[in-house]
This record gives structure tokens, C-alpha cells and sequence, in this order.
């Protein structure tokens, strides 16, 4: 009886959101009052119909209610509880379900907190999301109804994948769920302005603390599970180029982007159309991204059940956003061009750079993405993209962007003048490059890669660049504004990125090999004992457990365990690494397999730097956060702004 | 500037952008695009040798061979109707087993496939498309001889 009110819930749900789409459009082009009113409260309902749903989905999960075929599929009476919850969103149709949960909440934000916005304005963002609502919700009810009985019930469910047994994989999803669909929104707030034909420094200042949310999101979401990857998969690796990771990454290229032309467009009222037409960029390549997931046209760990309707279905969702977009956009923009100069040398032309970079990247890894997709449909042979590819198209626009950065964070508005801080930039730059090569060959004892001393110069620079400002500001005690701050976190997070990407990439070993109770092995320094092994237990999984002791020196560095676990129902084997983890460096091991004659296969890695691609990310969210909380976006009432030009 | 100079100016930039973005992912592609073969095309010398690609199959039943306590192994991937041998040193994949589909990366040398890299997906249920693919199709060219356990064709893995 319950997952039929869920089911009843999501039918409700759809219909409200298309109640949603029809008054906020349709109000807004009748300016009726009542009906642009209507859409907010519609809006609400959305949120508590769909709402509703989750937590019977959730309740199923807790319940054991094997009679739904979704909870029968991905739970166990032995998955312990945190993990039954998150079996929720660990599978196709439950996903999907937390993507619109996501996307109906955004609504509720946004029809919440945005009393500055016109009434007709917000009617038409709310009418625009109702639509991108109203198709998801068709394709949770049509093709993936989590709530779908399962006659005969069995008696015990067939577990939930054991990978995504994890308690980051618990919260990755939903964080990159609300970047995805966050996305939505600063698309809603683009297609309001063209169908009003109103795009103003108030019309950015509206949509820019919504764009950099779920940019946030989306960095931290991206961030977990890069982390995720790295320990769970086993493998040591932290980004794979896996056609799912880039299909989140390109959205993410493109909201930088997208948060920095609307810097732009606020300040100066420029690049109007290109901050539209990156808003659609943005959220088309969400929805790409989820027609690769959800109809297993690629290749990849993450590939979901493959479902030709589901897959057709997405694509004609996306055919039908792009293009009508575009459309839209093909009519409203040229009404919306501006005129007004900048010198070759200003912020602005900075951030067209960066714009231009991150665009070609994103460019570049969506043909990479989707090139072997191309050849096989026109039976060129069946071929892989791999991380060589990744690695070079996206090293050759990055690596100048640092640099831009690094150097355009300082530059003001209609034309810069570097007579004053060129010096100490150019001191940083070199100061940045020296340390590098210090570190490289005083740390590491080789300069590594080519570009190993520009990665390490390259970050130290970023890093100081970042922090010149507001440490300067702080010790002559003025005031500064938090989108400032928060900007300098952010970049000063990018720096950080780099850094430990530099030196994971130059300096990482990585070594299998056949070692039995007793043995050692040695790599960068660091002997790995292997002391014993034994069997264990976990509440759903058997496990052949491995003890590893680590010195350097003879001094101890760490005990660590690594398992081999085998779960009951789901009966795939998962290695469970062991990781010693400090400021400079990871130590890793992982038990691979009995080799007989008492050897087992062990993989060793060092891995320095690493954590700092983690935390840099982290940093990078927190700019975010930072600049949200800015005064600017927390006035009620939105004042003229003069457009210099 | 006049708006046409102005224009002008916008459309070269964005035309020197879009070589300059072709021009890197030509040279990306370059050295980086591995095909994939089935044991039938290695067997035909469809595949080259010395370069770099991809096979993919079955692992056949009871092939795989090591010597105790070494990290050397040896298997036998078949497409049903031929297969391929592949040498590999190191860590298998948790998920590599016998009868499961699996995918190498690495060179051809004298018919053995050396593998540099061995995947096998996180899942039990999952067989590489390629692989399914390939052995759907060969598995029709022998007139129904049908394998032991035909594989599946659905992919399930892990969100993410």
C-alpha cells in the first residue's frame, strides 16, 4: 500500500509541475497576478509531493520492503542501516528520484529567498524549472519507476552493490546532484531574461549567488568522488578520465566559466549574450551527462542498466532544452547586445581568456568524450579515448590559465595598469618557480617531469597571488568585501590543486608486488613489512586480512591493515586498501591475490602530495561559500545600478 | 574601432580559438586512440603488432595459469571461436575471474598478447560492450553452438 502513495505522490507531483510551468510562463506573459502567485505556492507543492515520495522510497529501504522490485535489488537484511539509506540514490530509478528531489528543492529556494526579484521575473525562473521538473518527473514515472512491486517477493534482497558501501559514496552523489541540477537554475534565470528582455546588473547579481551555490556543489561533489575513487576502488588512482567523471567535469568547466563572465556582465555590463549562452552550455551538459549515465551508450564503471527508452527518452529531453533554447536565444540575444570598451589589458579581457580557455577544455574533453561514440556509429572501428588524450588537451589550455590567473586577479575593470604590482607579481612568479625547483630537487631529488618545477612554480605562484590582496588588507586594517575573499580562496585553493597534482604526477610510485608473512619490500624509503595474515569478518562480508608495518629508517611510520572482502549475497571480492595518510605524502597498500606457495600479490604505492587535490577542491567550495554570503546579494531591495561604459 | 572592424576582429579571434582547439585535439588523438580487436581479428592478423591496442573476451575456463608465489600469470581470453593468449605481471582486477569478460590493454609479440593493463568492470553481472558485442556475433557466425553460459548483455555497475 505505502510505495503506491509514492507512487500516487509522484503522479501528483506532475501534474503540479505542470501547473507550475503553465502559470509561471503564461502568468508572466499575461502579468496575472494571481497566477504568477499561484506558481510559487504550486512550487511548494512540488517540493512536498516529491519530498513525500523520497521518504516512502527511504521507508521502504528501512523497512526491508522487498515487495518493491528497486529496494528488493539494492538492499539486504544484513546492509546496515546508514548504508539502506543511501542504497537509496544507489541505483538507476532511485537516483533519478534524488535528482528531482534536488531540482524541486532549488525551486523551493529559489521561490523562497528571492523576494527582490519582479514578480514576473520569478514567475517565469519557477515556470522555467517546472518545465525541466515536469520531464524529469515524466521520466521517473514512464521509464524508471522506483516504486515498480516485485511478485514473487523474495525474502532477502540481492544487496547493494558492495563498492557503494562507503560512507563518502553515501554523500557524493547527492552533493554532485545538486551542482548537476543546480545548473538548472541559472539556466531558468537565462531563459527569463530572454523571454523578458531583461538583462541588467540586477538580473546577474540575481543569478550569480545561485550559479556559484551550485558550482559549489558540483566542485565538492566532484571533489568526494575523486576522493571516493582514490581509496575505494583500490587502485590508488584519483581521476581516470572515465567517460561518467568527465560527463561531470565538462558542467563544471562550464559554470566556472559561466561564474566568471557574470562577473562581467554585473560589473559591466558585458558579454551579455556569451553569459547566456554559457548558462545553456551549462546546463545542456548536464543533461548530456546524464543521458551518457542513464543510457549506457559509453563505456564506464559508473554505466547504469542499459535501457534504450531510458536513453531515448534523455536524449529527447535534451533535444528539446538545447533547442529550444538555442531557439530563444537565436531570436532574444542580438536585442540584448551592449557596447562598452575595455583596453586590451583590463579584468575584462582577463576573464574573456579564461572564458575562452575553459571553454576550448571543456570542447576538447567532450570530443574525447564522445569521439569513440562517433567512430562506432559510423563503424570506423571500435576505439578508446584514454587519459593521454585527457591529459594533453587539457594540460595545454590549463597551464596558461594558471598563469592568467595568477596575474588577471589583480587587474581592474575597463583598463589595468601593472606599473605598481608587476613587480611584486613578477617576484612572486620567480620566487614561485625557485621553491619549486627546491622542493623538487631537495624533497624528491629530481626535477621529475618536464613540467613538474612549472607545476610546483605555478601553484606557489597562484597561492600568493591569492593571498596578497587580503593579507594586505587584513595588516593595514581595511575593510574587504567577502566576494573578494572568497575569490582569493577559491584561486588560492586552485594553487593548492596544481601543486598536488605536480607532484603526484612526477613523483608517485607505484609497485606490485609477491610478498609473503614475513617479507619486505621497500619504495621511496619506506619498507612495507608484511607481518601476518588472518580472516575476519564484517556484518555482511568475509574478508582475508592482511597486516602491513611500515618504517623508514628502522623509526615506525604506521600499521596498517589491508582486506580482500568477500560479500555474502553480491559475491564480487572488493579490496579494502590501507592508507597511511600526512601532510606530505600517502603511504598505500592493497592485498590483491594468493599467489600460492604462501606469497600473495600486495600493491604498494607512495603517493606525495596527494591530499592537497582534495583539499584544494575543498578550498575551492569554500571560496564559493565565501562569496555567497556577500552583503551585495542579501539586500532586499535591488537599487539601480549605473552601467559605466 | 567601428562595430565592423569590431565584429571583424570578434570572428578572426574566435576562428584562430577554434584551429588553435583543432589543432590540439588532432595532436591529442594522435598516439592516443586504442582500438579494440576480438580474438577472431587476432587470429586473422587483423591487429596490428608492436602497437598499442585493446582485446577483449571470456576468460576461457581452466586457463589461467601462475607459478606458485610469482606475480607472472597467464590466461587464455576466447571469443568462442578463437582465442587469444595474454601474458600479465602484476595485480588482477578484483572482479577478474574465469568466465568473466574481460578487456586488456597493450601490445601484440609473436601472437601473445603483453598486457600492460588488465580491467575487468566492478560488477558480476557486467560484460564490456565490445565483448558482448563481439561474442554476440560470433556466437551466430558458429550457428547456435551456443556457449555454456552466454553472457549478458545488460551493463550494470556503480553510480557515481
Amino acid at each position: 500500500m505505502i510505495p503506491e502513495i509514492g507512487t500516487l505522490a509522484l503522479l501528483i507531483a506532475l501534474v503540479l509541475t505542470a501547473l507550475q510551468a503553465f502559470f509561471g510562463l503564461a502568468g508572466a506573459h499575461r502579468e496575472d497576478a494571481v497566477w504568477m502567485r499561484t506558481t510559487s505556492a504550486v512550487t511548494a507543492g512540488v517540493f512536498a509531493f516529491v519530498l513525500a515520495a523520497f521518504v516512502i522510497l527511504v521507508y521502504s529501504f528501512i523497512t526491508h520492503d522487498y515487495t518493491v522490485e528497486y529496494v528488493a535489488h539494492n538492499s539486504n537484511n544484513e546492509l546496515p542501516l546508514i548504508y539502506r539509506i543511501a542504497a537509496v540514490w544507489g541505483a538507476h530509478e532511485g537516483s533519478l528520484l534524488l535528482w528531482v528531489l534536488i531540482l524541486t528543492t532549488w525551486s523551493l529556494l529559489v521561490s523562497r529567498l528571492s523576494k527582490g526579484l519582479p514578480d514576473s521575473f520569478r514567475a517565469r525562473v519557477l515556470g522555467t524549472l517546472g518545465l525541466v521538473g515536469f520531464g524529469f518527473l515524466a521520466f521517473t514515472m514512464f521509464t524508471s519507476s522506483p516504486f515498480t512491486r516485485l511478485f514473487p517477493t523474495p525474502a532477502d534482497g540481492a544487496d547493494l552493490n558492495p563498492i557503494l558501501q562507503d560512507p563518502a559514496l553515501a554523500a557524493h552523489p547527492p552533493m554532485l546532484y545538486m551542482g548537476y541540477v543546480g545548473t538548472s537554475v541559472a539556466f531558468a534565470f537565462a531563459v527569463a531574461a530572454m523571454l523578458s528582455g531583461r538583462m541588467d546588473a540586477a538580473w546577474s547579481r540575481w543569478t550569480r549567488p545561485w550559479t556559484v551555490a551550485a558550482w559549489m556543489c558540483l566542485t565538492l561533489g566532484i571533489t568526494l568522488g575523486s576522493w571516493w575513487a582514490y581509496y575505494e576502488l583500490g587502485w590508488g588512482g584519483w581521476w581516470f578520465w572515465d567517460p561518467v567523471e568527465n560527463a561531470s567535469f565538462m558542467p563544471w568547466l562550464a559554470s566556472t566559466a559561466l561564474i566568471h563572465s557574470l562577473a562581467v556582465t554585473e560589473k559591466r555590463g558585458l558579454f551579455r549574450n556569451w553569459t547566456l549562452l554559457l548558462a545553456i552550455f551549462a546546463f545542456s551538459l548536464s543533461l548530456l551527462g546524464t543521458f551518457l549515465v542513464r543510457s549506457g551508450v559509453l563505456v564506464s564503471v559508473h554505466s547504469f542498466a542499459a535501457d534504450p527508452s531510458r536513453g531515448l527518452f534523455v536524449l529527447g529531453l535534451l533535444l528539446f532544452f538545447i533547442v529550444g533554447s538555442l531557439t530563444l536565444y537565436a531570436i532574444r540575444a542580438p536585442s540584448l547586445q551592449t557596447d562598452g570598451g575595455f583596453a586590451p589589458v583590463s579584468r575584462e579581457s582577463f576573464l574573456l581568456l579564461n572564458n575562452a580557455l575553459l571553454v576550448a577544455a571543456a570542447g576538447l574533453i567532450l570530443l574525447g568524450t564522445l569521439w569513440p561514440l562517433i567512430m562506432d556509429s559510423f563503424n570506423l572501428g571500435k576505439i578508446s579515448v584514454g587519459p593521454p588524450y585527457f591529459n594533453t588537451v587539457f594540460l595545454i589550455p590549463m597551464l596558461p590559465l594558471v598563469a592568467l590567473v595568477g596575474v588577471g586577479m589583480h587587474a581592474t575593470w575597463k583598463r589595468a595598469s601593472y606599473a605598481t604590482k608587476g613587480r611584486t607579481l613578477g617576484m612572486f612568479a620567480i620566487g614561485g618557480l625557485v621553491l619549486g625547483a627546491l622542493i623538487a630537487f631537495a624533497c624528491y631529488g629530481s626535477y621529475g617531469v618536464p613540467l613538474t618545477i612549472i607545476g610546483f612554480g605555478g601553484g606557489f605562484f597562484l597561492m600568493a597571488s591569492a593571498l596578497w590582496d587580503p593579507l594586505l588588507r587584513l595588516w593595514r586594517r581595511q575593510p574587504q568585501a567577502r566576494a573578494a575573499v572568497g575569490m582569493a580562496v577559491a584561486h588560492f585553493g586552485i594553487g593548492m590543486f596544481v601543486i598536488g597534482v605536480s607532484g603526484v604526477a612526477s613523483y608517485k610510485i607505484e609497485k606490485d608486488v609477491s610478498m609473503g608473512p614475513g617479507d619486505t619490500a621497500t619504495i621511496a624509503g619506506y619498507t612495507f613489512h608484511f607481518n601476518s595474515t588472518n580472516d575476519a569478518r564484517g556484518p555482511n562480508y568475509q574478508a582475508r586480512e592482511a597486516h602491513v608495518s611500515i618504517t623508514k629508517a628502522d623509526a615506525p611510520v604506521a600499521d596498517l591493515t589491508t582486506q580482500k572482502r568477500q560479500f555474502k549475497i553480491q559475491s564480487n571480492p572488493m579490496t579494502h586498501a590501507g592508507i597511511a595518510v600526512a601532510w606530505n605524502r600517502d603511504l598505500f597498500v592493497a592485498l590483491g591475490d594468493d599467489l600460492g606457495a604462501g606469497k600473495w600479490s600486495m600493491r604498494l604505492q607512495y603517493k606525495p602530495l596527494v591530499r592537497y587535490i582534495w583539499l584544494g577542491g575543498v578550498f575551492m567550495a569554500i571560496g564559493g561559500l565565501i562569496a555567497i554570503l556577500d552583503r551585495r546579494y542579501r539586500r532586499g531591495v535591488v537599487e539601480p545600478v549605473t552601467v559605466e561604459g | 574601432m567601428t562595430p565592423r572592424q569590431k565584429r571583424l576582429w570578434t570572428l578572426i579571434a574566435v576562428l584562430v580559438g577554434l584551429g588553435l582547439t583543432t589543432a590540439v585535439a588532432l595532436k591529442g588523438f594522435e598516439s592516443n586512440l586504442q582500438y579494440f580487436y576480438d580474438p577472431s581479428e587476432v587470429h586473422v592478423g587483423k591487429a596490428p603488432t608492436g602497437k598499442s591496442i585493446r582485446v577483449g573476451g571470456m576468460v576461457a575456463k581452466g586457463s589461467v595459469v601462475r607459478e606458485p608465489g610469482n606475480l607472472q600469470v597467464q590466461f587464455v581470453i576466447t571469443d568462442f571461436a578463437e582465442s587469444v593468449t595474454v601474458k600479465y605481471t602484476g595485480l588482477l582486477p578484483d572482479l577478474f575471474r574465469e568466465g568473466q569478460g574481460i578487456i586488456a590493454h597493450g601490445q601484440l609479440k609473436d601472437g601473445v598478447f603483453m598486457a600492460d593493463e588488465v580491467l575487468a568492470k566492478h560488477d558480476e553481472k557486467y560484460t564490456p560492450p565490445e565483448v558482448a558485442k563481439s561474442l554476440k556475433k560470433r556466437h551466430e557466425g558458429m550457428g547456435g553452438t551456443a556457449p555454456a553460459s552466454e553472457p549478458a548483455t545488460t551493463t550494470e555497475g556503480t553510480p557515481r
